[in-house]
């Protein structure tokens, strides 16, 4: 009898142990990158490696100004553009759950979800490249939005379907008008949720290379017109890894290392808002 | 009846193909309590949210027939209303306490009118509240703590603001859904002895599966029994003389 429990006590020990090393093989990858571009990428950073334009050919030194601006410029353009609309998605798919019109359109945001990034950006180069007669800015941006928005539409709806009936219910029967229980009552309560996908997808296509290879092209000047190419960080690193010289490599490096602390910080916040500011019912 | 409010002729209630209410006809007493009793799934709550047409939102939902709603000089046909007036006039309270989760204890009283967008100046606001919270027996216990989130305070309580709530639009009708269901005895008293007192503001209508509340508080009672109207009269009356066989079935425990 003791034997077979000391058996079981040790099956138990054994499956416990290499569920711990498989989460553990899991983190792995994600510190060996963090490790490894911190490393190589530290070095490049300093005031004006951040301040500075890139130089050109054989200087030495430069900064990325331009790319961190541009990427903040076209991830603004993409949120605004695609938040609205992902919102009013989410909440339709809520709503009306049991209808096939709703079916029709939860699956076609997975299917967007999954149309590779480099056919978005071939997309949108017929759409707004060509007809506007070159590389812009704007069109950068459109591709990240529609990256965007199948996240956030589905956060919104995920998160509003957690919302209870009985909420919708006290409104209504307070003689609210079915749209005022929507964006006063049923919107504000999953404002968390909401948010917490925003900045998901934010943090989704900040690191987006291909949508932006056809559409912003990049740029080696400081540029804020929506209507010319622009530079992004991602575009800066496929650029400079890709050329032959040493100290561009490390500039990519150093912008490798910018771009994984933006992305780090904004998936510190999602955690952070999606726990601390939790709505009890 | 003399001193009827509202008044329910020939009404039936359909989900498809599915008759659930079978042309009920009910006047309810003014400033009285009248509980709506009978077993799950007789169509009790389906009735109730009739009377604030509720039911719109229930999908394959469809009624026939009239509610009347007795006003000081007129009568109207609660049909003919627009569903978002009717709801101001007839308030509910439901099962589980729902007070709004992103919004104060103050905040959620005035709801009604802070959704609705109707704009009080911060005196009547004040007033409404309080008063609404006097009503609802809460003021005592959450007057230092108006501008904290409604959702801290216990189940009772909750419930008590959800009342409150609907007072502060001063309906002239309360609609109460099981109101006790979901909370413990001691809250539940509490509960009954503040419908008790609201009497004198407002006329409530109760659905209830708990009989012995029906007999405590109600004045009046209806008897449903799969979506017919088996017996309605005074509560004292059903109780101890019932008329019908089914009624008397039910109140020993045979049915239901």
């Amino acid at each position: 009898m003791a034997e077979t429990f000391k058996y079981r006590r040790f099956k138990d020990k054994a499956f416990q142990g290499a569920v711990v090393a498989i989460a553990l093989v899991s983190m792995l990858p994600l510190f060996l990158i963090i490790f490894y571009i911190s490393k190589t990428g530290i070095s490049a950073i300093n005031w004006d490696f951040l301040t500075q334009l890139p130089k050109p050919t054989g200087e030495l030194g430069g900064g990325i100004s331009n790319a961190i601006v541009g990427t903040l410029i076209m991830i603004s353009i993409a949120a605004l553009m695609s938040i609205p609309l992902a919102i009013l998605i989410g909440i339709y798919l809520a709503e009306y759950k049991e209808s096939k019109f709703a079916g029709i359109g939860r699956y076609c945001l997975d299917v967007l979800q999954g149309v590779p990034s480099i056919v978005i950006g071939i997309i949108v180069y017929i759409l707004l490249v060509k007809p506007l007669g070159g590389y812009n800015a704007l069109a950068g941006s459109f591709a990240l939005a529609m990256m965007m928005l199948p996240v956030v539409a589905k956060a919104t709806e995920e998160t509003l379907k957690l919302i209870p009936h009985s909420l919708k219910e006290a409104s209504i029967a307070l003689g609210v008008p079915y749209y005022k229980t929507i964006l006063k009552v049923i919107v504000p309560t999953g404002m968390n949720g909401i948010i917490t996908g925003i900045i998901l997808g934010i943090a989704r296509i900040a690191g987006e290379t291909a949508p932006l290879l056809f559409t912003a092209f990049g740029s080696p000047f400081m540029s804020v017109k929506i209507t010319a190419p622009m530079n992004a960080l991602p575009l800066l690193i496929f650029n400079y890894a890709a050329s032959p010289y040493e100290d561009w490599h490390n500039i990519a490096w150093g912008a490798s290392f910018v771009l994984l602390v933006l992305v780090l910080i904004l998936n510190l916040i999602a955690k952070l808002i999606a726990s601390k500011w939790k709505i009890q019912f | 009846m003399e001193n009827t409010i509202l008044k329910i002729e020939n009404f039936n209630v359909y989900y498809d193909t599915n008759h659930v209410i079978k042309n009920v006809s009910l006047a309810f007493e003014k400033n009285k309590i009248t509980a709506i009793m009978g077993p799950s799934g007789c169509g009790k709550t389906t009735l109730l949210r009739a009377i604030n047409r509720m039911h719109e939102f229930t999908p394959h939902a469809r009624t026939e027939g009239n509610i009347i709603l007795n006003e000081k000089e007129t009568s109207v046909n609660i049909m003919d209303l627009d569903a978002i007036e009717v709801r101001r006039k007839i308030g509910m309270v439901f099962q589980r306490p729902n007070p709004f989760p992103t919004m104060s204890i103050y905040d959620n009283v005035i709801a009604g009118y802070k959704l609705n967008g109707i704009k009080l100046d911060k005196t009547k606001e004040e007033e409404t509240v309080s008063k609404s919270l006097k009503k609802a027996a809460l003021w005592e216990e959450v007057k230092d703590s108006l501008h904290k989130k409604g959702t801290f305070l216990s189940g009772g309580q909750q419930q008590r603001l959800c009342i409150a709530r609907a007072l502060a639009m001063q309906p002239e009708i309360l609609l109460l859904d099981e109101p006790t269901s979901a909370l413990d005895p001691i809250a539940t008293q509490f509960i009954e002895e503040l419908f008790t007192e609201l009497k004198k503001d407002v006329t409530m209508i109760m659905v209830t599966h708990n009989m012995s509340q029906a007999a405590r508080i109600s004045n009046n009672t209806a008897f449903l029994y799969l979506g017919d109207m088996v017996e309605y009269g005074k509560t004292k009356i059903m109780f101890t003389t019932p008329i019908d066989k089914r009624t008397e079935e039910y109140l020993i425990g045979k049915i239901g």
